[in-house]
């Protein structure tokens, strides 16, 4: 397969990932639908790392795994205690950053 | 035979990240994901890029999947609208955003003049090996060389950030306002000096309380455990 239908393919889950995070409203769906976007970042890493036969695009898709892990983290942290404060679980509801 | 296995595979990602989208239920969101990271994989694998593959597979859709799915039964998946508070615009909105996104990229890709465009990609020749000397392409050897080499500084910044957001979620999830009952424990100097229970009739007998019922009495309330000792002392 040539390399642009990977590319192509990859923009086509970058963008329903985005639309997800505008539309949804519950926080752990907003993760995941980040959980797409990086997801599709790695598939354009991985296939300009086959464009270029080295693999260095290949690490660079490794460390943005390692990055989505550490959001999953915190992100699941924040969720946590959210549901312990007894705040709804709605992105809507959260305007205020004070604790 | 490739191009089949491409296109079967690119349609289930594109429907499972659909369905993580358009799934009402958070629970069933999370196996759609699952389904996408799957075909993912495979993508990769269709790629040569066989350590990420296995790596997409066993931290992604195992490891990282299964915290989601503790969160979800934890917090409660409820069912929630899916769209904004009430307003249609902006769902419809969000949807004309997400499909003008998707032109751009796909013009700001295919619009630009990369020379392995309508390519396979570069020659890695039939074993993976491009050169003779280099480790075959996509293997582990190659990733752990090129980590331990030329990408020692990213590694180790990248293992650093890893122990600073498990200490983060630590942080942010832990139980706030001190202990609870039934978690309050006192340590005396003298239940080192003393040993909890020295064996006597008494014990036995139940006058005097050894380790099990001072443990039973003395540590759900302090009144209870004021009264044992009164007897103790007769």
């Amino acid at each position: 397969m040539a390399i642009e239908w990977y590319l192509v393919v990859s923009a086509l889950i970058f963008s329903i990932g985005a639309g997800g995070v505008l539309t949804r409203r519950n926080p752990l769906v907003v993760l995941l639908c980040l959980e797409l976007m990086l997801n599709a970042a790695n598939l354009a890493l991985i296939a300009f790392s086959r464009m270029h036969g080295n693999g260095d695009g290949q690490i660079f898709a490794v460390i943005v795994m390692v990055v989505a892990a550490c959001e999953v983290c915190i992100g699941l942290g924040v969720i946590v205690a959210m549901y312990r404060r007894r705040l709804p679980i709605d992105v809507d509801e959260l305007r205020e950053l004070q604790g | 035979m490739a191009e089949v296995l491409f296109f079967l595979v690119a349609a289930g990602a594109l429907a499972g990240a659909i369905g993580t989208v358009s799934v009402p239920n958070p629970f069933y969101s999370v196996l759609a994901l699952v389904c996408h990271l799957l075909c993912l994989a495979l993508l990769f694998l269709l790629l040569r890029a066989e350590f990420v593959a296995a790596a997409q597979v066993v931290v992604y859709a195992g490891a990282v999947m299964v915290l989601y799915m503790f969160v979800v039964a934890y917090v409660g998946g409820s069912e929630m609208p899916v769209g904004p508070q009430g307003s249609r615009s902006m769902r419809l909105g969000s949807i004309v955003f997400a499909a003008v996104l998707f032109v751009e990229l796909a013009i700001a890709i295919l619009g630009t003049g990369l020379k392995a465009l309508g390519t396979e990609g570069a020659g890695i020749g039939a074993d993976g090996v491009a050169r003779a000397g280099d480790s075959p392409y996509g293997t582990p050897e190659q990733i752990g060389e090129l980590l331990l080499t030329k990408f020692l500084l990213p590694f180790e910044i990248a293992s650093f950030l890893l122990l600073i957001a498990a200490v983060g979620a630590v942080t942010l999830a832990r139980r706030r306002g001190g202990l609870h009952d039934g978690e309050e424990q006192r340590i005396t100097p003298l239940d080192f000096v003393r040993p909890r229970s020295t064996g006597t009739m008494a014990e036995a007998v139940g006058t005097r309380p050894n380790a099990t019922t001072r443990e039973r009495a003395g540590l759900t309330s302090g009144a209870a455990s004021g009264g044992t000792t009164e007897t103790e002392d007769r």
